[in-house]
C-alpha cells in the first residue's frame, strides 16, 4: 500500500499521513476530538463532583469542630431533621409555584408570537424576550430591590391607586408577609417568576411553532370552534414545550441562594442552607448531603419530563 | 363564514393584551434601572424620584474598584470563551456524525454543569479546590467558567454541522488536503457565523456569571460579584445605580449583535 503511493513533497508528509490514518479510522479522529472535553470535564468537573458527593458520607464532629473522614450514614440522616425537611419542602413548593405561574404568564405571549406575528413583529418579540433573559442576572434582582422597596413604585402605585390596605393585608399574611415586600416571601416569588420567565416563554412558542397549520385548519373545517381547537389540538401539542420550560424554572429556583438571600426573610431555602453549612458552618459534610436533594429532585423531575416527551421539544 | 375565518387568523382582543403585559412586566424593571440612574436621592429609592443628576456618573468613574471589577470579568470571559470555543468545538465536531455508544452520555457531560444548580457546581468545584491545594486565583474562576460555558459553542456548532453537507469534507480529503487544511478552508468558514454566536453567549454567560463565581473565587471581585456586594451597601446606593445601568447598557451590545449572527443562519 505505502510503497504505491506517490511520493508527497517531505514538508507535507506528516500531516498528510496522519489525515490519511484518521479518515480511515474514524474511531481515532473521534478519540483525539473528544480527549480535551472528556479531560476537562470528564476529570475536573464529574471529578469534582463525585469528590464532593463522597464528602457528604464523612460528619463533622460537633465536639471538635472537625470533619471525620470516616464512612457513616449520619450525614444524611441529619437531612431528616424537620427543620431540613421544612427547607427542602419549602424550596420544592417555591419552585412548583414559580413554575406554574411562569406558565401562566409565558402562554399568552407564546402563543401570541407563534400564531399571529410574523415578520418584523415576530423578530421584535423574539427581541423583547430575549433581551431580558441576556441581561444581567444581579441588575435585575437590584431592579426589584427598586421596585419592591416601601418608598418604591409599588407602594406608590398602591397609595395612588387606593390600594395600600391591599398591600398591608398581603405583608400580613404569616409566613409570607414581612415588614415590606422587599423583605418577604412574597417578595422572593415575585422576583423568581421575573427572572425566569423567559427560560418558559422560549421553549412554549419553540413547540407552538411546530403545530402544523393545517391541523389547526382542518379543526376548523371539521366544525370545531376556535376554543375547543385550542383546548384539543393546540394545547396537547404544546404541553411538551410547557414541561421543557418548567424544567429550566424549577431547577433554576431549586438551586438558587442570591434571591431569597437579597428578598427572603429568616426562613431558608436549600441554596441558603447548602451555603451556610458550608461556609460559616464549616460542615462541608452536611453542605454535600443537601445538594443530594436538589439533584435528586431534579432526576425524578427529568425522569417525569422525558416521559411526556418534553425533550422533543428542547 | 368570512367573519369565522379572520376570527382564527387575527389575536383576539385578551390575547394582545396579555401578551402586552407580559411584554411591558418584561421590560419596565429594566427601564426603571435608566431612571433611577440620574436619582439625586442618595438613600432611598423613593418614587417618583424627587430629582435628575447626572452627578453620580462622574463619581462612577473615580470608584477604581467597580473598574478593576468590569477589567476582571472582560479578562476571565474572555478566557474562558476561548477555551469553551475550543473545547466545544471540538466535542461538536466528534458528536455530529458519529452513532457511538456513549455518544448520549457525553452529550449529558456537557450539558450537566449548567443542568444542575449553580450551587452544586460551585459547591464541588470548591472542594476539589481544597483537596488538590490549588490557592484561588485568575485560573481558578476561569476553570469554573470554562465548565459551564462549553454547552453553548458545543450547541451551536452541532446545530450548524447537522445542517452541512459531509459530502464537502469527503470531497476535500479526496483531494489531497491535510485534516487541517479541511478544517480551515472547509469546515470553519461553514461553523464560523455558529461559533460567533456561540462564541458571544458564552461571553454573556461568563460575563453575568455570579453562583459559581462565589465558590471559586478567592479575594477577587469580578463585575456580578461587585454588584451583589453593592446590594449589602444602602450607603452606596448612588453608585449602584449608576453601575447597573452601564452594565446593561453595555450588555446590550453583545446580545444585540449574537441575535443578528443567529437570525441570518436561522438557528435559536
Amino acid at each position: 500500500m505505502t510503497s504505491a503511493a506517490p511520493p508527497l513533497p517531505e514538508r507535507r508528509s506528516f500531516l498528510h499521513g496522519v489525515s490519511v490514518v484518521l479518515y480511515r479510522y474514524p474511531f481515532l479522529s473521534i478519540i483525539a476530538l473528544l480527549l480535551p472535553i472528556l479531560l476537562w470535564i470528564g476529570v475536573i468537573y464529574l471529578g469534582s463532583l463525585t469528590a464532593m458527593l463522597a464528602q457528604g458520607f464523612f460528619y463533622l464532629d460537633g465536639f471538635t469542630g472537625r470533619i471525620v473522614r470516616e464512612f457513616t450514614l449520619r450525614t444524611y440522616q441529619e437531612l431528616l431533621l424537620q427543620q431540613n425537611i421544612d427547607i427542602f419542602l419549602r424550596t420544592i413548593l417555591m419552585a412548583a409555584s414559580v413554575t406554574l405561574t411562569c406558565a401562566l404568564l409565558a402562554f399568552p405571549l407564546a402563543y401570541f408570537m407563534a400564531r399571529f406575528a410574523s415578520g418584523r413583529t415576530k423578530a421584535l418579540l423574539y427581541l423583547g424576550v430575549m433581551l431580558p433573559l441576556w441581561s444581567s442576572y444581579l441588575v435585575r434582582i437590584y431592579a426589584w430591590k427598586l421596585i419592591l422597596a416601601q418608598e418604591g413604585i409599588i407602594g406608590w402605585l398602591a397609595n395612588a391607586l387606593g390600594l395600600t390596605g391591599v398591600l398591608d393585608a398581603v405583608l400580613s399574611i404569616p409566613g409570607i408577609g414581612g415588614p415590606s415586600l422587599s423583605f418577604s416571601i412574597v417578595g422572593v416569588y415575585l422576583v423568581f417568576v421575573y427572572i425566569w420567565l423567559p427560560y418558559m416563554i422560549l421553549p412554549i412558542n419553540a413547540a407552538l411553532e411546530r403545530v402544523p397549520k393545517s391541523v389547526i385548519e382542518a379543526s376548523g373545517d371539521l366544525g370545531a370552534r376556535p376554543g375547543y381547537t385550542f383546548r384539543r389540538i393546540i394545547l396537547p401539542l404544546a404541553f411538551p414545550g410547557v414541561v421543557a420550560g418548567s424544567i429550566f424554572t424549577f431547577s433554576l429556583t431549586l438551586g438558587d441562594y442570591i434571591i431569597p438571600g437579597v428578598f427572603g426573610n429568616s426562613s431558608y431555602f436549600i441554596g441558603q442552607a447548602v451555603l451556610v453549612q458550608q461556609g460559616t458552618a464549616g460542615n462541608i459534610p452536611l453542605a454535600a448531603a443537601m445538594t443530594v436533594v436538589p439533584i435528586l429532585v431534579m432526576g425524578v423531575y427529568l425522569l417525569g419530563a422525558r416521559w411526556l416527551g418534553a425533550f422533543d421539544a428542547l | 363564514m368570512r367573519s369565522d375565518a379572520s376570527f382564527v387568523n387575527r389575536a383576539g382582543i385578551g390575547l394582545r393584551a396579555a401578551s402586552t403585559a407580559v411584554l411591558i412586566f418584561l421590560h419596565f424593571p429594566i427601564l426603571l434601572i435608566f431612571l433611577y440612574a440620574f436619582n439625586t436621592e442618595e438613600a432611598a429609592y423613593t418614587f417618583p424620584p424627587p430629582g435628575l443628576t447626572f452627578d453620580w456618573f462622574g463619581v462612577l468613574l473615580k470608584r477604581s474598584d467597580f473598574w478593576n471589577a468590569l477589567g476582571l470579568s472582560l479578562v476571565v470571559a474572555l478566557v474562558s470563551t476561548m477555551i469553551a470555543v475550543v473545547l466545544g468545538t471540538l466535542a461538536a465536531l466528534a458528536i455530529y456524525r458519529s452513532k457511538f455508544f456513549g455518544r448520549d452520555a457525553i452529550s449529558l457531560m456537557i450539558i450537566l454543569p449548567i443542568a444542575l444548580p449553580g450551587i452544586v457546581t460551585g459547591i464541588a468545584l470548591r472542594s476539589a479546590l481544597n483537596i488538590s491545594g490549588l490557592n484561588f486565583s485568575f485560573w481558578t474562576i476561569v476553570i469554573g467558567h470554562a465548565t459551564f460555558c462549553v454547552v453553548t459553542v458545543y450547541n451551536n456548532v452541532v446545530a450548524r454541522l447537522r445542517r452541512t453537507n459531509y459530502s464537502q469534507v469527503e470531497a476535500s480529503m479526496d483531494l489531497g488536503a491535510s485534516i487541517w487544511q479541511t478544517f480551515r478552508y472547509v469546515i470553519l468558514p461553514n461553523i464560523a457565523t455558529a461559533l460567533l454566536a456561540g462564541g458571544m453567549l458564552s461571553f454573556a454567560l461568563s460575563f453575568d456569571e455570579v453562583i459559581v463565581t462565589t465558590f471559586t473565587a478567592g479575594q477577587q471581585q469580578t463585575l456580578p460579584i461587585w454588584i451583589f456586594s453593592q446590594l449589602q451597601r444602602p450607603r452606596d446606593r448612588p453608585v449602584t445605580n449608576v453601575a447597573a445601568l452601564f452594565v446593561v447598557a453595555t450588555t446590550l451590545v453583545p446580545i444585540l449583535l449574537a441575535y443578528r449572527f443567529t437570525r441570518e443562519s436561522g438557528e435559536t
